[in-house]
């Protein structure tokens, strides 16, 4: 490499990195300089805090669902997709990934239409006194509807990438479905899986927009961690906000490095 | 249902491997339930009006502004997003440096951190009185509740989408080409501008569009950083929950209608132009 070189090397590594220290890490350092910056007795208050507490379960709670239900729906959606021929295959993937392009916003939105005071739903509820909007149930249909293309975007391609032939040979020699999907299928997609439900966890964990618009933001009942942290911050506690941010910050990084692990192993299975 | 499953029935009736009918049979009812009724609830709720109407709600002066600043703000922070993607792509595939690793599993931030944390901290971070903020306060520029805010929301969320679309491209990308053009005696911009520009041309446009469409649609993220001045600092995704607060919901919906179409409108034109490039390209 002549001096040059050299030169534009550094000059482009060291914009790369400036940018992305400036754009990404700093915001993260701030979450957590800003939390401890009353000392760590109103840290802990802050996270410890009742309606935090029950934030926190809420969240868990929504995102264990949605995890499961959109993971057995991806699966399902890809087995259809990349091991039969039928026509409409490329409409069908089209629609999947509907929830990629529209805004949380209108996500939340459309249950209100379905399941809201104004909804066509609504009289039908409302004599069976079932509550949706503006409750649990509405959070999780919300969250399921912009987690909802996250694991079946990350199997299809993968699982168009291998060839049936071994599922066929089993189904011949009379395996049933779901034999040949735990013994054959699973471990040769088990990394691509575990990655789309990373994705798909963190997004769970993390929506806003969405489940903003149904929640109807009752504290204690209705009030995911992202939305306790707009609350507090709202109300100017911006040490309790930042807390509480920090919380979601760790699991945010516990994230990315699985998700690095995991990406690691998908591309060392791909080689094989 | 009936019919939808009729219309994708097997195209060769006899695969061996079983399953179809129920992985479809899943896959069909719930993308039904979660996605495609709710979605068609819009169209549903806005039968009821009349075309005028429609086109009075969504071309109110208020709605004119937040889509011109949405639009605006995207617009400029996808075109940073796409100078500053390429040169990380750029960086993670071309260059062995310490903390490369490290650089490259930050890029996914954005989608790791809930969008709501990404507000605030981007809020106080850049409002007079933070780190940043405040350096900019003592020269007379505000961010925080500014358009310039704004955009710097829309660039942190859509960078990964710029740098996961080009980096694959650039790590297949054959590197004999641009060593013949360097040996032919290309400076090293031209070699990137004629040789390895056009090549990841499409993967940056995928990239734009992406960061484009999440940008506008965005709202965790960006709404905290907006504050909510009419006019000057509403952003549409933020006009919608407000006209739901204010129970408009025929305004809300029409508001809706418009940012889908137009999200399909920006997914489509890519997919048009990807097209059409590698078509050149195979000529």
């Amino acid at each position: 490499m002549d001096a040059e070189q050299k030169f534009v090397k550094k000059a482009l590594i060291f914009a790369g990195m400036a940018f992305i220290v400036v754009m990404l890490v700093v915001p993260l350092v701030t979450v957590l300089v800003y939390s401890l910056r009353e000392g760590y007795a109103v840290f802990s208050e802050a996270i410890t805090d009742n309606y935090a507490i029950k934030a926190l379960n809420l969240t868990l709670f929504v995102t264990v669902i949605t995890v499961v239900v959109n993971t057995f729906f991806g699966v399902a959606a890809s087995w259809a997709i990349t091991k039969f021929r039928f026509r409409g295959k490329q409409f069908l993937t089209t629609l999947i990934d509907i929830p990629f392009s529209i805004s949380p916003v209108i996500a939340g939105l459309v249950f209100i239409l379905v399941f809201g005071r104004i909804g066509w739903a609504y009289p039908l509820l409302e004599a069976h006194g079932v509550k949706i909007v503006f409750a649990v149930p509405g959070i999780v249909l919300a969250t399921l509807f912009v987690t909802f293309p996250f694991v079946s975007r990350e199997l299809i391609p993968l699982m168009q990438s291998q060839s049936s032939d071994e599922e066929e040979a089993a189904a011949l020699m009379g395996a049933k479905w779901l034999h040949i999907f735990r013994k054959i299928t699973f471990p040769h997609i088990k990394w691509g899986l575990l990655y789309g439900v990373i994705l798909c966890t963190a997004r769970a964990m993390g929506e806003f927009g969405a489940v903003s618009v149904v929640s109807g933001h009752l504290r204690g009942k209705t009030n995911t961690l992202p939305l306790h942290v707009e609350i507090l911050f709202n109300e100017f506690h911006l040490t309790a906000a930042f807390a509480v941010s920090s919380l979601l910050v760790v699991i945010a990084v516990i994230i990315l490095i699985l998700r690095n692990i995991v990406e690691y192993k998908v591309k060392k299975g791909d080689s094989l | 249902m009936g019919k939808l499953m009729g219309k994708l029935r097997l195209a060769r009736g006899n695969n061996v491997i079983p399953g179809f009918g129920l992985s479809i049979g899943i896959t069909l009812a719930m993308l039904n339930f979660i996605v495609l009724i709710p979605l068609l609830s819009i169209l549903l709720n806005l039968s009821g009006m009349s075309l005028g109407e429609f086109w009075k709600t969504i071309t109110d002066r208020q709605l004119l502004a937040a889509y011109k600043l949405s639009f605006s703000c995207a617009l400029v922070a996808s075109v940073i997003n796409v100078f500053f993607g390429i040169l990380l792509a750029w960086i993670l595939t071309r260059y062995e440096f310490t903390g490369r690793r490290i650089l490259d599993g930050f890029i996914e931030l954005p989608f790791a951190l809930p969008t709501a944390v990404a507000g605030v901290s981007l809020t106080t971070l850049y409002s007079d009185k933070g780190w940043i903020g405040g350096l900019f306060d003592k020269i007379g520029v505000k961010i925080s509740y500014t358009a310039t805010g704004i955009t710097i929301a829309m660039i942190f969320i859509g960078i990964p989408f710029v740098v996961r679309s080009i980096q694959p491209v650039l790590e297949k990308l054959d590197r004999q080409y641009e060593e013949a053009a360097m040996i032919l005696g290309a400076s090293r911009s031209r070699t990137f501008f004629k040789v390895v520009f056009p090549e990841i041309f499409p993967a940056a446009l995928t990239g734009f569009g992406l960061a484009f469409a999440r940008a506008v649609g965005e709202y965790g993220s960006v709404v905290f950083i907006a504050g909510n001045i009419p006019y000057r600092t509403q952003i549409v995704p933020l006009l919608i929950v407000s006209k739901l607060e204010q129970f408009n919901y025929a305004a809300a919906t029409s508001v809706a209608l418009v940012m889908i179409v137009f999200a399909f409108v920006v997914l489509f034109s890519i997919n048009i132009i990807q097209a059409r490039v590698s078509k050149r390209a195979g000529e």
